[in-house]
């Protein structure tokens, strides 16, 4: 599964058509369902009601089997993302050390509360239960970078490298 | 690599050291030695974690073991052109402790028992993780060899069983007996699955074993393969590991290429080869049932058990699940034999445990110990003492543990002298906290987090952590019911008793010990003019208490 994050931005039609072909090769491998809808949101960068509604058809499954799967894990988007999307770790470690205090600072900062996206589509801003770097703590994510020993005051500069 | 004269530069690279900028600094580090012309006395190694967490990017020096933290890449040049063109120590960046000698990358003797104390991370931080050959330099895969060669599957089982190894995901189940229940169900394909999706909040163990030392879990798992007669393992992992999940493809790579992996492995006619899941973020995966619904691609929900994975698994197929810090002891025991394995820990639990102490100590970090010492021994010994303040309390064993407080500091770290006391080791981790966490703030943490990760299979689960959540909410702004404590029992009790998978029965377990040891703190949170409708009480008294 590649990263196509730095492809040219594609027509709904291609992208419709590189899904295809991902789940024509991977239609008979029993338990693919996981795999494709990673490939989907890859391309389509969330799952709107009708990618799940072409996994479906494509796989020969029913639409209420693919949405409970993406309603349940939470790598999983149904709406679309911001450009960078932020993740806080509140982990049990993270938050003795005070991340909590990090999300107020990020919710009064960009304006936007766990969940929601900024109306510029810069930002979007979610939570997680751990991200395995405790020895960091308290840490976020933001794309793929993980920022650690947060406080208040270095986000301004971190967040200023996010466009 | 067996010639002495040559000085080693350790560089650790995980997921810590990653973030502030190992790849670099070893990089430079290079550049440097070689425009210093030393780049043949002075070999620079890859490996996994050291030790320390918090302290930026990590070096060790051999000979001598020295220990260096923090650096930077400016710093490169001075520390090469003082370190090992001039031969001083760079005091700067310094640490007191020391790297014991025998990390040393020499001449592997296997009639030598080369460890150090330490039988799952032994390579950690010592060996190049993507390298094969150091791997195999250091003994590896030579378990595998004997096992397909020289040992029957039921000769392993019977070495397993005797070496006394409990499962290290949580429960503490016998590993020998798991196998042995694999083994007897005569249905095939059979299938191993090793169980990566580490979501204990505060446990990052498993993935510092995958990042620095992968080609063990998979020689272990062939080893496992070849035991229970299954031809396929599955290594289910999380996908937020992206280091661990790189390495452990390459390590397979490299294992199929040498044909450590494939068909006829070593010569005979016993065929494995492994995959990788990537999880899609969920924290009841971790339960293994709820696994084998993940990798099968429907929603994470666990099944009744029984029937238990060992007769209908992966694909209603007899699976064996181990977790990755089981596995990684396996290769030791084949190697070593039961007997050594027992040197380690105690009567009733042989063996080290890896833990990963966090939060208000000094030095944060990953430890592996023998199991059975004590909780004191872990804080005052091996992490430094509490950083700030008092030692108030201790989660062990992640999110679902028990909360301890300063009088069990000297109870013994094992299943048995825990469970005396109705607690369990759990997964790994130690939170430490002083005294300015409240007990209620880090209940309400913990409940918040199982309100939001309960699947939502069982209405007991699924109601009872949101009524938990609530409950302990009133409690961290002092406004409790005056029957707080009472509802919180009862509800912790019936999730304990009817839950439908291990999650919701364990999250009892941080309520009870909280309530056990920390009554008269929680007591003053309560409004006592308040009182909850409670209609199971008032009704009726016959209300048995459990715990």
């Amino acid at each position: 599964m590649g990263c196509l994050c730095n492809q040219q931005e594609i027509s709904e039609e291609e992208k419709y058509k590189q899904l295809k072909e991902f789940i024509a090769e991977n239609r008979e491998k029993k338990g693919y369902l996981i795999p494709v809808l990673h490939m989907a949101q890859v391309i389509f960068g969330y799952l709107p009601d009708e990618v799940q509604a072409f996994v479906a058809r494509g796989m020969n499954i029913s639409t209420s089997q693919v949405k409970g799967v993406v309603t349940f894990y939470s790598y999983f988007k149904t709406s679309p993302a911001g450009r960078h999307h932020i993740t806080v770790c509140l982990g049990t470690a993270c938050y003795v050390r005070g991340s909590k205090k990090i999300l107020d600072a990020l919710e009064d900062k960009l304006g936007i509360k766990v969940g929601e996206t900024t109306p510029d589509r810069r930002f979007s801003m979610g939570v997680q239960r751990c991200l395995g770097a405790c020895g960091l703590a308290p840490v976020i994510m933001i794309d793929e970078d993980v920022h650690g020993r947060m406080t208040a005051k270095k986000l301004d500069k971190i967040l200023d490298q996010y466009k | 690599m067996n010639d002495k004269s040559i000085t080693q530069v350790l560089v650790s690279i995980d997921s810590n050291t990653v973030l502030s900028g190992a790849r670099q600094i070893k990089t430079k580090l290079i550049t440097e030695l070689s425009r210093q012309g030393i780049s043949e006395e002075v070999r620079v190694i890859e490996t996994g974690s050291i030790g320390p967490t918090n302290q930026g990017v990590v070096l060790g020096v051999f000979p001598g073991g020295e220990l260096y933290a923090n650096l930077t890449e400016e710093e490169i040049a001075e520390f090469v052109q003082e370190r090992f063109v001039k031969g001083r120590t760079y005091q700067k960046r310094l640490l007191a402790e020391k790297l014991p000698e025998e990390m040393m990358l020499q001449e592997y003797d296997s009639r030598k028992t080369q460890y150090y104390g330490r039988i799952v991370l032994d390579n950690c931080g010592r060996i190049n993780p993507e390298d094969i050959e150091e791997y195999i330099g250091v003994g590896g895969y030579e378990a595998l060899g004997s096992a397909l060669q020289e040992k029957t599957p039921e000769e392993i089982i019977n070495i397993i069983q005797a070496s006394g190894l409990r499962g290290r995901g949580g429960a503490g189940f016998p590993t020998g007996l798991k196998w042995s229940f694999t083994f007897k169900e005569k249905k095939y394909p059979k299938y191993v699955v090793c169980n990566a999706d580490e979501g204990e909040p505060g446990t990052f163990k498993d993935r510092l074993i995958m990042e620095g030392d992968p080609h063990k879990i998979i020689e272990a798992m062939v080893i496992a393969g070849y035991a229970v007669e299954a031809e396929q393992g599955f290594i289910y992992i999380r996908g937020e590991y992206k280091l661990s999940i790189e390495r452990l493809q390459k390590a397979i790579q490299q294992a199929r290429e040498m044909n450590l992996l494939g068909e006829n492995i070593f010569g005979t006619d016993f065929n494995f080869d492994i995959q990788i899941k990537i999880g899609a973020g969920s924290y009841v995966c971790g339960e293994e049932t709820a696994l084998l619904n993940s990798i099968e691609g429907y929603r994470g929900e666990p099944r009744l058990k029984p029937p238990y994975p060992a007769q209908y698994g992966l694909l209603q197929q007899p699976t064996l699940i181990n977790n990755v810090e089981t596995l990684a002891n396996i290769p030791a025991i084949i190697l070593n034999g039961p007997d050594w394995f027992r040197n380690f820990g105690t009567e009733n639990m042989p063996g080290t445990k890896v833990y990963t102490v966090l939060g208000h100590v000094n030095r944060p970090g990953l430890i592996e110990v023998p199991i059975g010492i004590t909780l004191r021994e872990v804080i005052y010994d091996y992490a430094g003492g509490i950083s700030s303040g008092e030692f108030k309390m201790a989660q062990i064993g992640g999110t679902a543990g028990d909360i301890l407080s300063a009088e069990q500091l000297d109870v013994p770290l094992d299943i048995q002298s825990l469970q005396a006391l109705g607690h369990n080791l759990g997964s790994g981790a130690l939170l430490i906290m002083n005294d300015s966490i409240s007990v209620a703030e880090l209940l309400t943490s913990c409940m918040k987090f199982f309100a939001h990760e309960s699947c939502g299979k069982c209405s007991v689960c699924r109601i009872g952590t949101e009524y938990l959540y609530t409950a302990c909410n009133r409690l961290r702004k002092g406004e409790g019911y005056a029957d707080e404590l009472e509802n919180m029992r009862d509800i912790a009790t019936t999730m304990k008793l009817t839950a439908f998978c291990p999650l919701g029965q364990s999250v009892a377990q941080p309520v009870f010990s909280a309530l056990k040891y920390f009554k008269n703190e929680l007591s003053k949170s309560i409004k006592q003019n308040k009182k909850s409708f409670s209609p199971t009480r008032e009704k009726n008294s016959k209300v048995i208490y459990y715990s």
